[in-house]
C-alpha cells in the first residue's frame, strides 16, 4: 500500500504513532520550526550531518590541539544550538579554525562544512569580539595584507629591511602579536602589473598570442583567451610566477588581459572579516563577470584565490555574476590540462637548466577540494630532466594569516612538522607548491627554495 | 579536449581503488575520479568475503565452498569462485600488512561492542586478538572513548563462548585531552610520542599510557586497546607498549572514524599511485555524452563541468549509503548513467516491517551481465564501455552476509581487469 493510495484520514496523535505508515499524505502541512531566516540558511546542511565525525579526521588543527572541539562541532552541531537556543553565541574556538578547508572534502553527506565555519566566523567577529581589542585589529591588517603589500611595494627596499628589523618585529609581537619568529616576505622592486604595462599589456599580449599561434599553425584569430587573477602575492611578491604563467598561456596561443582586481579575500574570510571581503569581492566579480561576458576565462596561479572565486563567493555573496564567475574559474595548471595537449607536451620536453632538480611537493589543503593536489606531481613525473615526490597528504601548518599569530606560531609548526619531515626525507632540495603561504612555511621550516609550477612548465616549454 | 585515459574508474571506495589497481597494473593508462575522500576512512579495516549465507546461515567456516550454493544474481556467482580467489591474492599483493591469505578459512575478529565477526583478512594490528586463540585477554578501555566500553566488550565474549578469559578494564589516557578528542589526536600523540603531563610531570605519552594500564594487569598475555594506536607509525606504537606490557598488544576495530580504514585508505592509494594510475578526488561526475557507448563524463567543479574521456569506464560509486545509488518516492536510481535499478513499484514493499527481516533494498543496486556490464530492464546491455563494481551493484546484502569487501575486491578486480584488456 502506499500513502498515495490512501492518505490518513485521522492525523494520527503523539502515542499512536506508526513509524512504518508515517503522515505523509496530501493532506500533510509542513511546519515551520525555524523562522525564514534573511541571511544565510545552513539547516539543510546541517541536516545532512550524520555525525559520522569523518570531517574530524580531517582536521589539522584537532590532531594537534587538545582545545579545538572539530569541525563536526564548529560547523553541524554549533549550527543547531543556534537554532534551538536564542541565547547561544557562536563559541570563541572558531577562531582557533584555520580554514583548511579539508572538511569539505571529506564529508561524505555533502555537508557544506567551510561554509558553516566561514558564516559563524564571520558572526563571532561581528558581534562578539570587540572592536577596540588588539586581537581584531592585528587580525583586520593580517587579513588586509593588500594594503601593506600595496604600501611596501612604493618603496621595497625600505619595507624589506623595516619588516625584517629585530626591534621592530620584537615590537610587533608584542604590542600586535604578530610572531617574531617568521621571516617577512620580499617585496619585489617591480610589481607584475608594472612588469605587465611595461610589455604593453594587452595590446601587447594580442600581438604575442597572434604571432605564437601562426607558429603554432592554429587560426590566428583562434578564440584563446583569458583574464588573469594574480592575487596579491604574484604581484607584489614573486612576481616571476605571475610572468612565468603569462610567458606559458602565450606560448599555447592564449591573449591575456589583467583586469582590475583586489584580494581575493581568502584571509578574511580566515579572520571573519566578512564585509571586508565581500568589499573586494564586489570589485573581483564585477570585473571578471564582464570578461567571462566577452568569453574569457579567469585564469588563477594561487589555488587559494582560484578557490574563493570558485567557492567562497558563491557560498557567501549574492552579487550579480557571482555563479558565472565561479563557473569560469580555473587554477592555471588545470586549464591548461583541460584544453591543451599539456601532457603531450611535457612529454617531449626536457629540463637541462638550474631547474633540473629533485622537487618535494606539497599539495595546498585549497587545492584539494578543487581536485588538483595530485596534478603537478602527475604532470612533471614525465618531465625528462626533474625528479618530483609528493610529501604527503599533511598540512602545512600556516593557513595563510593563521602561523602569524603569535598566540598560534607553535601550533603552525606542529602541525606543519611532517611535512617538514617528508621534506627532508626526500629527494632534493627545492620545494614546489602553488600556494604562496604554503611555499613561505615550507621555506621557514627546511630553509629550501620553493618554486611554482608554473615556473616549472615555463623552463620546460618556453624558449 | 578532455583529460584522457585508457580506463577512468569513478568512485574511490574498495572497489574503485581496487579496480583501478586492476587496470594500471594490467598495463592501462588508468584514472580514478572520486567525488570525495575515500570512505574506507569510515570502514572497520576488516576484509570479509563471506561470514553467513543468504539464509542467514552461519558463521561460515570456508567462504569459498559456500559460494557456488549463493544465488544465481549474486555478484560473486557473477564473477565465479577462482575470480574471488585471485582478487583476494592481488589484494595480498598489495596490502602487505594485512593478514589470513595463508587459509580460505575465517578468521574470528572481536569488535567493538564484543560480538565475534567471521572474516578473510585482517590488519596485523589485530592480529593478537583473534578469538580462536585461547590465550586471556584484558581489553583496555578509554574513560572518554564511549565507543568502547571494555567491560560490556569483555562480557559480550564471554557469553559469545570464546575459549578464554576476558576481562575489561578502564584506564584514563594520560595527558589533558579533551573528552571528545578525535581518533587522529589520540594517533598523533603515539606516533610521534610527544610528552603528556602526568601529575605535573612530562612523560610520553607511549610510556605514560603503559604505566596506566600496568598496575591493572593479571599477567594476561595478550592486551586489546580499541584501534587508536598510531597512524604511520602504528607497528612502532603496538611494539613498544607490548615490550612495556609484557603482553602482546592489539587493537579492536572500532565504528567510524576508523584508524584501520584510515591506514588501508593511504596503503591503497599508495600502490595505485606507484602502479602509475592518475587520481582525482574533490568533485562529483555528474553527467555523461554517449548512446551506446559512453564518449565521454563530466566532473563538476561549482557549475564548470570539466570533461574526462577514456575507452571504457568502471562505475563504483557505491550503493544506497555512498550514493552510486539514489531513492526518492518515486523510485530507486543510478544517479550518474541512469542504469537501470530493478525495485517494486511501490515503495512500501521496499523494506520489511521488522527491523532485521529481509529488507528488499538491501539488494537493490544494478543487475550485470557475465561481464559486469549493467543491463537495462530488457536485460540488453546499457553500455558496452561500462562496468559496475562493488556496492552499486544488486542481488546481494553486504550487511547480513558480511561480503562487503569480498564482493568490492572481487567485482572491483574483474572490472579493473576486463577494462584493461578491451583498453
Amino acid at each position: 500500500m502506499s500513502d498515495a493510495d490512501s492518505p490518513p484520514t485521522d492525523a494520527p496523535s503523539d502515542d499512536s504513532f506508526e513509524p512504518v505508515e508515517p503522515n505523509t499524505g496530501e493532506e500533510f502541512e509542513p511546519v515551520d520550526v525555524f523562522p525564514d531566516s534573511e541571511d544565510f540558511d545552513l539547516r539543510p546542511g546541517a541536516d545532512s550531518c550524520y555525525k559520522c565525525s569523518t570531517c574530524d579526521t580531517n582536521c589539522p588543527v584537532a590532531e594537534v590541539d587538545d582545545e579545538f572541539p572539530g569541525p563536526k562541532f564548529q560547523g553541524p552541531e554549533q549550527w543547531r544550538l543556534k537554532q534551538t537556543d536564542d541565547d547561544h553565541t557562536v563559541d570563541d574556538s572558531i577562531m582557533d579554525c584555520s580554514n583548511c578547508m579539508r572538511c569539505d572534502n571529506a564529508c561524505p553527506s555533502g555537508v557544506p562544512l567551510s561554509q558553516m565555519h566561514n558564516t559563524a566566523r564571520g558572526e563571532y567577529v561581528s558581534q562578539e569580539m570587540s572592536k577596540t581589542s588588539v586581537e581584531y585589529w592585528r587580525n583586520r591588517i593580517l587579513s588586509n595584507y593588500r594594503t601593506s603589500a600595496w604600501l611596501a611595494s612604493k618603496l621595497p627596499r625600505v619595507a624589506n629591511f623595516a619588516m625584517n628589523f629585530g626591534p621592530a618585529r620584537w615590537l610587533m609581537e608584542k604590542t600586535m602579536g604578530v610572531t617574531k619568529e617568521r621571516e617577512f616576505p620580499e617585496f619585489a622592486r617591480q610589481t607584475f602589473r608594472e612588469w605587465w604595462a611595461s610589455e604593453g599589456g594587452a595590446a601587447g599580449s594580442r600581438e604575442r598570442a597572434r604571432e605564437r599561434r601562426e607558429r603554432r599553425g592554429d587560426p590566428v584569430d583562434a578564440d584563446k583567451k583569458i583574464a588573469y587573477f594574480h592575487g596579491c602575492y604574484s604581484n607584489y611578491n614573486t612576481p616571476e610566477v605571475a610572468k612565468a604563467l603569462v610567458r606559458v598561456y602565450e606560448h599555447f596561443g592564449y591573449e591575456i588581459v589583467v583586469p582590475d582586481q583586489k584580494c581575493s579575500g581568502t584571509p578574511m574570510f580566515a579572520n571573519g572579516m566578512l564585509a571586508d571581503a565581500r568589499r573586494h569581492a564586489e570589485v573581483n566579480i564585477s570585473s571578471m563577470a564582464d570578461l567571462i561576458e566577452e568569453g574569457y576565462d579567469a585564469i588563477a596561479s594561487c589555488t587559494s584565490c582560484s578557490m574563493a572565486l570558485r567557492q567562497e563567493y558563491p557560498e557567501l555573496f549574492d552579487i550579480e555574476g557571482v555563479d558565472d564567475v565561479a563557473a569560469h574559474t580555473f587554477e592555471s595548471v588545470e586549464y591548461l590540462r583541460i584544453h591543451e595537449d599539456l601532457k603531450g607536451a611535457v612529454q617531449a620536453a626536457e629540463i637541462d637548466d638550474d631547474l633540473a632538480e629533485e622537487f618535494a611537493y606539497h599539495a595546498p589543503c585549497h587545492a584539494r577540494n578543487q581536485g588538483l593536489d595530485r596534478q603537478a606531481v602527475e604532470l612533471f613525473g614525465d618531465l625528462d630532466g626533474v625528479g618530483i615526490e609528493d610529501v604527503g597528504d599533511s598540512c602545512s601548518g600556516i593557513s595563510g594569516t593563521y602561523g602569524w599569530k603569535a598566540e598560534k606560531y607553535e601550533k603552525s609548526m606542529q602541525i606543519g612538522e611532517e611535512m617538514f619531515e617528508h621534506m627532508e626525507a626526500a629527494d632534493g632540495e627545492v620545494g614546489m607548491t602553488e600556494c604562496p603561504t604554503c611555499a613561505m612555511q615550507m621555506e621557514h621550516g627546511t630553509g629550501y627554495e620553493i618554486r611554482h609550477p608554473m615556473e616549472l612548465l615555463e623552463a620546460a616549454l618556453v624558449d | 579536449m578532455a583529460i584522457e585515459s585508457d580506463v577512468l574508474v569513478i568512485g574511490g571506495g574498495l572497489a574503485g581503488l581496487t579496480s583501478a589497481l586492476a587496470a594500471a597494473r594490467a598495463g592501462a593508462d588508468t584514472r580514478l575520479v572520486s567525488y570525495k575522500q575515500s570512505t574506507l576512512r569510515n570502514a572497520s579495516g576488516l576484509i570479509d568475503v563471506l561470514g553467513y549465507t543468504s539464509d542467514g546461515e552461519g558463521p561460515l567456516a570456508d567462504p569459498y565452498a559456500a559460494i557456488p550454493d549463493l544465488p544465481e544474481e549474486h555478484p560473486y556467482r557473477t564473477v565465479g569462485v577462482d575470480t574471488v580467489r585471485t582478487a583476494m591474492s592481488a589484494f595480498d599483493d598489495a596490502v602487505p600488512s594485512y593478514r589470513g591469505g595463508h587459509t580460505d578459512r575465517n578468521a574470528l575478529v572481536p569488535t567493538h561492542g564484543g560480538t565475534v565477526k567471521p572474516t578473510a583478512r585482517y590488519p596485523d594490528s589485530a592480529a593478537d586478538g583473534l578469538a580462536s586463540d585461547d590465550r586471556d585477554v584484558a581489553l583496555v578501555g578509554l574513560e572518554s572513548m564511549t565507543d568502547f566500553d571494555a567491560r560490556r566488550a569483555a562480557a559480550h565474549l564471554e557469553a559469545a563462548g570464546v575459549p578464554f578469559d576476558v576481562r575489561g578494564i578502564t584506564v584514563r589516557f594520560p595527558g589533558d585531552l579533551r573528552p571528545d578528542a578525535k581518533v587522529t589526536r589520540y594517533a598523533k600523540l603515539l606516533d610521534a610520542d610527544e610528552e603528556v603531563s602526568v601529575r605535573g610531570r612530562r612523560r610520553p605519552a607511549r610510556a605514560a599510557l603503559a604505566e596506566r594500564v600496568n598496575p591493572e594487569l593479571r599477567g594476561e598475555p595478550r592486551v586489546g586497546f580499541p584501534a587508536i594506536l598510531g597512524d604511520d607509525e602504528a607497528t612502532a606504537v603496538r611494539e613498544e607498549l607490548s615490550e612495556r606490557l609484557g603482553a602482546a598488544v592489539f587493537e579492536v576495530p572500532m565504528g567510524p572514524p576508523s584508524l584501520p580504514g584510515l591506514r588501508l585508505e593511504d596503503r591503497l592509494f599508495a600502490a595505485l599511485s606507484e602502479a602509475g594510475a592518475s587520481i582525482e578526488t574533490g568533485n562529483p561526475v555528474t553527467e555523461f555524452d554517449g548512446e551506446d557507448r559512453i564518449e565521454q563524463v563530466y566532473i563538476e567543479k561549482n557549475g564548470a563541468k570539466i570533461p574526462n574521456s577514456a575507452e571504457q569506464y568502471v562505475l563504483a560509486t557505491g550503493g544506497l549509503v555512498g550514493k552510486g545509488v539514489e531513492s526518492d518516492r518515486e523510485g530507486v536510481y543510478e544517479p550518474i548513467f541512469d542504469c537501470h535499478v530493478a525495485h517494486p513499484e511501490d515503495r512500501y514493499d521496499w523494506f520489511d516491517t521488522d527491523v532485521f527481516g529481509d529488507h528488499e533494498f538491501a539488494g537493490f543496486g544494478v543487475r550485470t551481465d557475465e561481464q559486469l556490464r549493467p543491463l537495462d530492464a530488457g536485460g540488453t546491455v546499457e553500455f558496452e564501455n561500462l562496468r559496475a563494481a562493488g556496492s552499486v551493484l544488486g542481488g546481494y546484502d553486504f550487511a547480513a552476509e558480511k561480503s562487503g569487501s569480498g564482493v568490492s575486491i572481487a567485482t572491483g578486480y574483474d572490472a579493473g581487469t576486463n577494462a584493461a584488456s578491451e583498453s
